[in-house]
């Protein structure tokens, strides 16, 4: 079947899907968008987080037919959803392209230079809370999605809200750093 | 596999007539992780999500209408009040993540013995709205669970919301897990003391073929309640009570050994479970009966 749906602000088109592919298979093996990891294809690690309407999901448990029509936000797409957020402004979104070439440069903590991150990926290098990577997208996504709905977390509501995502290295403590990070530096405006 | 998916609650009826063997996807927590292990290959996948009805939800005087679809973390959000025992068990499910997208539909539909939802619809009393071209039916909670994963919904219908009686005394949920998130029951206990008609209500999780209440304990507390004058004193339960109670509800478990658990350590649990969720009922409804007094 062919897949209608807007992914990091733009209209995108996917064919010859298979009725019982997930989301994940779709971003991944159909638009070329690797940075939704598969881990678990079963929910429990949520490397694979994406926003489905805004809404934080595991895009392996979406049936790809479910997202027919709607808006999905994945790592790729973060820095420039969250730059929109902050501007309030409309974005062109993030093309295709574009997404398959995004690198995790950062900005030189010295020079300033090298490609603009959402602050919360801007934290998680900061912070060192990146080990092998391979949790670290569904944590920004879900991360970010958290310091949108609430701005001053506690330790408590940081922890409830990546209570669904699994990392094998760091042991969260970097995470929570980073996290806590972010935070402060939105209150702060920075 | 061929993917149906119906705009409106009459084409899905429709489409599940037609087809009866076709699989309903809602939040897709517990469908979708069947087909990406290629353990179930179904015909037809059939969406639910653009059904607007399945996820609302309607505070009526006696019930909470609970559409079929609407998400643990809606309820968690705003049914707190209403369904407490629902809201607190809801928090325990999963992950923010599977919360976001699962749903009591979906867990009536899989109707594990280890699901969540269950020992809390069984404590508040609740009735399923079921539905198929030929008709509506509300089938009473205590009826829905037929056996291992299998529920009392003929091959042609769907779910189309929960009856719930709204919570008029205080109602707990307890479970027992290696962690916080991600767990699934090891077993479960909800309870609900429902002063109204002061009556003490019980559902198990996880410790039987089926999501049961314990009611032998329920009508042993139930008497002991009303001979002690316990309703309108509002004193402490004897513990000799307590532990009786507790006994009872670990008797009600049929459990089995698995990598979760053992069966003994089960009815252990549940017996714990039992006495702590009604220390903790009676505590809050106590607290509230001294408020009333207070004010009379
Ligand atoms: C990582 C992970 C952790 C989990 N942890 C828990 C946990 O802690 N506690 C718990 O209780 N569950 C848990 N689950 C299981 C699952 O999330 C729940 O059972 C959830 O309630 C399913 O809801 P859903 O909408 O996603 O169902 P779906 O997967 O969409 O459907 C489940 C079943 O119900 C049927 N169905 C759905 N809607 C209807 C309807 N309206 N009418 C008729 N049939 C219908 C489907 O055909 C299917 O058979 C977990 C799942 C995962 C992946
Ligand atoms: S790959 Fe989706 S949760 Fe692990
Ligand atoms: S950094 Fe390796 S799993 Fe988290």
């Amino acid at each position: 079947m062919r897949l209608n749906f807007t992914v990091n602000g733009r209209p995108q088109e996917a064919d010859d899907v298979w009725e019982g592919e997930s989301l994940l298979y779709v971003l991944r093996e159909r638009l070329g968008l690797p940075g939704s990891k598969n881990a678990c294809e079963q929910g429990e690690c949520g490397s694979c987080t994406v926003r489905l309407d805004g809404v934080p999901v595991c895009s392996c448990l979406v049936a790809a037919g479910q997202a027919e029509g709607r808006e999905v936000v994945t790592v790729e797409g973060l820095a420039d959803f969250a730059r929109q957020r902050a501007c309030g402004t409309a974005s062109h979104g993030t093309s295709l392209d574009e997404a398959r070439q995004w690198q995790a440069g950062g900005a030189d903590s010295r020079t300033g230079e090298g490609t603009e991150l959402a602050p919360v990926q801007q934290a998680f290098i900061d912070a060192g809370a990146v080990q092998c990577g391979f949790c670290t997208p569904g944590l920004l996504v879900a991360a970010d999605e958290m310091l949108e709905r609430n701005p001053n977390p506690t330790d408590a509501d940081i922890r409830e809200a990546l209570s669904g995502n699994l990392c094998r290295c760091t042991g969260y403590e970097k995470i929570m750093d980073a996290v806590r990070l972010a935070a402060a530096r939105q209150s702060e405006g920075v | 596999m061929d993917f149906l998916r119906p705009a409106s609650w009459e084409e899905a009826l429709a489409a599940k007539a037609e087809h009866p063997a076709a699989v309903p996807i809602a939040g897709g927590t517990d469908v979708m992780v069947e087909i990406n292990f290629d353990h179930r290959r179904p015909e037809y996948l059939m969406d639910l999500n653009r059904i607007g009805d399945l996820y609302e939800w309607e505070v009526g005087a006696e019930s909470v209408r609970l559409g079929a679809s609407v998400p643990y973390s809606r309820i968690m959000e705003h049914l707190r009040a209403e369904l407490p025992g629902l809201a607190l068990a809801s928090h325990t499910v999963a992950s923010p993540q599977i919360r976001n997208r699962g749903g009591v539909g979906g867990n009536l539909g899989t109707a594990s013995p280890a699901g969540d939802a269950h020992p809390a619809l069984l404590a508040a009393g609740a009735e399923v709205e079921v539905e198929s071209v030929r008709g509506a039916r509300r089938i009473p909670i205590d009826d829905f669970y037929t056996g291992v994963k299998r529920n009392a919904l003929a091959p042609d219908e769907l779910i189309r919301a929960v009856h719930i009686r709204k919570a008029d005394g205080p109602q707990q949920f307890s479970k027992v897990g290696t962690r916080n998130a991600m767990v699934i029951a090891v077993c479960a206990f909800g309870l609900a003391l429902h002063p109204e008609t002061r009556t003490v209500r019980t559902g198990i999780g996880s410790a039987a073929p089926t999501p049961v209440r314990a009611k032998a304990a329920e009508e042993f507390l139930n008497a002991a309640l009303e001979e002690g004058g316990f309703w309108d004193n509002g004193k402490i339960i004897t513990p000799s009570v307590a532990k009786r109670f507790a006994d009872l509800c670990a008797a009600a478990c049929n459990p089995i050994d698995d990598v979760r658990g053992t069966a003994g350590y089960r009815r252990h649990a549940v017996g714990v479970m039992a006495r702590r969720t009604l220390t903790w009922t009676w505590e809050s409804y106590r607290g509230a009966h001294r408020i009333t007094e207070g004010a009379a």
